[in-house]
């Protein structure tokens, strides 16, 4: 095979002459992949866990609007999701604020409608698990809580969420993973984010195997990274009693 | 609200957006068949007592699973046909290029099929295998007529659940080109200035289909539910 191997190309200067080199953009594009995926997972967190309360609450009407949700965000794809949070919400908006975040500058259009795109779809999935956490506890410590004194909400703040979520760190586990690998679709809108500076590299050096190549060994980077880090938390939070999986 | 909607260029553009829907159906037929036969040898490979094929098939699922669908498909779609056709000094004027988005995303479902037929072989007691075996079927023989096949039945709600994950990640060939449904009513919506309408259009048909298959799989799950 004639292909010239040349992984001396990241450290060139780039031919658009920003100062940077190859290996820059590709920092830069790991560095707004974690960025994207960071925000997006506290935001996933933090809706995960109130649509996924809302499902378990006594009372229909807020259970229906907890599951329409959850059904609305998991039956369309990603990326028609994003393309809507993009290019669609700022049109339906009122004049003026549609007018306003479109006179922001693109790279803080695309960053805001990613993350909260993958935020919000992540957190369908996150709810799931926050239900399944919470339904797994015995129904005695609800009816425990509640005859100490305790309010629902404060039932939920104090017992029932720190239980769950020490239950449910292996699925959130996967679902950490997913948000990074969801965020390589935020490319498609502009979002300079690692595939995206792959694909970049690709454009402008003769080198797309080595480009390619860096940027498959980042995404398993950070998979192992992530790995590793929430097996620790595992450990660290595991209810003692209970079955480890 | 400011925005006046006019939904008047869908019903012209539908015979293109069914074309392009017959895509995405056929995308997720081919990578479904695909991903169930390369899925299911997979994880016999992973389950195999020869430990090359054990690390072969978890270096495969684990490689697959850790890189997002799109890196897949540009890998598949710019650079694999690139290296085929210097391998096999295919004329300039063949367009792999498809084919081999097609097949990149096949191979990519398989490692997500391979850890769920993994789990429903597993699922099923050991005691079957060597029952199997004592009779005198050799271990092939045993998970073909005996373990796979309930296996199968174990994994069919799982099985479907990935296939309306598939179904929604065809969207994703948007990167390579491939005139799938997304694609399709994109280019409408772009092309009449109307990609509000199309791109809104778009999502409902996905949730429309999306949720029906989910309450199948919901209704195939409950029998179940009562033993």
């Amino acid at each position: 095979m004639s292909y010239q191997w040349n992984w001396s190309v990241f450290g060139q200067e780039t031919v658009v002459g920003d100062g940077s080199t190859y290996a820059g953009w590709m920092l830069a594009g790991l560095k707004m992949t974690v960025t994207v995926s960071l925000s997006a997972w506290v935001l996933a967190l933090v809706m995960g866990a109130i649509v996924g309360v809302l499902r378990t609450v006594p009372g229909k009407g807020l259970q229906r609007v907890a599951t329409a949700y959850v059904e609305v965000l998991r039956n369309i794809p990603l990326l028609v999701q994003l393309f809507i949070w993009y290019f669609i919400v700022p049109e339906l908006l009122p004049t003026a604020w549609g007018n306003a975040i479109k006179q922001l500058p693109p790279d803080t259009q695309q960053l805001g409608a990613a993350i909260l795109c993958l935020g919000l779809f992540t957190s369908a999935r996150v709810s799931e698990q926050v239900r399944a956490g919470i339904q797994s506890l015995p129904i005695g410590q609800t009816r425990a809580a509640l005859a100490l004194g305790l309010s629902l909400p404060q039932a939920y703040r104090l017992v029932l969420l720190p239980m769950a979520f020490r239950l449910i760190v292996p699925p959130l586990t996967s679902e950490f993973l997913n948000i990074f690998k969801n965020s390589a679709v935020c490319s498609t809108i502009g979002l300079l984010e690692l595939a995206a500076q792959g694909r970049q590299l690709v454009d402008y050096t003769a080198q797309p195997y080595e480009s390619f190549i860096a940027v498959t060994v980042m995404y398993l980077l950070i998979n192992v990274v992530v790995m590793t880090l929430m097996g620790w938390l595992e450990r660290r939070v595991k209810v003692p009693g209970y079955m480890g999986h | 609200m400011a925005y006046e909607f006019d939904w008047s260029s869908i019903p012209g553009s539908l015979p293109f957006l069914a074309e392009g829907l017959g895509v995405s159906l056929k995308i997720t037929l081919v990578a479904l068949v695909v991903g169930m036969v390369w899925g299911t040898v997979l994880a016999l490979m992973r389950l195999s007592p020869a430990a090359p094929l054990r690390w072969f098939a978890t270096g495969y699922i684990n490689l697959f699973r850790s890189v997002p669908l799109v890196m897949v498909l540009l890998w598949f779609f710019l650079l694999i046909p690139q290296l085929l056709s210097q391998l096999f000094s295919l004329s300039p004027g063949t367009d792999v290029r498809m084919t081999s988005a097609l097949v990149g995303f096949a191979l990519f479902e398989s490692a997500y099929y391979a850890e769920i037929i993994r789990a429903g072989i597993q699922s099923v007691p050991k005691g079957q295998l060597s029952a199997a075996t004592a009779l005198g079927l050799s271990r092939g023989q045993a998970m073909r007529l005996v373990v796979l096949p309930q296996a199968m039945r174990n994994m069919v709600p799982l099985l479907l659940t990935q296939a309306i994950v598939l179904f929604q990640d065809t969207s994703l060939v948007y990167v390579s080109a491939l005139a799938d449904f997304f694609g399709s009513a994109y280019k409408v919506g772009d092309r009449d200035g109307r990609l509000v309408e199309m791109l809104l259009f778009a999502g409902a048909v996905y949730f429309v289909l999306c949720f029906a298959l989910s309450r199948l799989v919901q209704v195939l799950q409950k029998p179940k539910a009562q033993h």
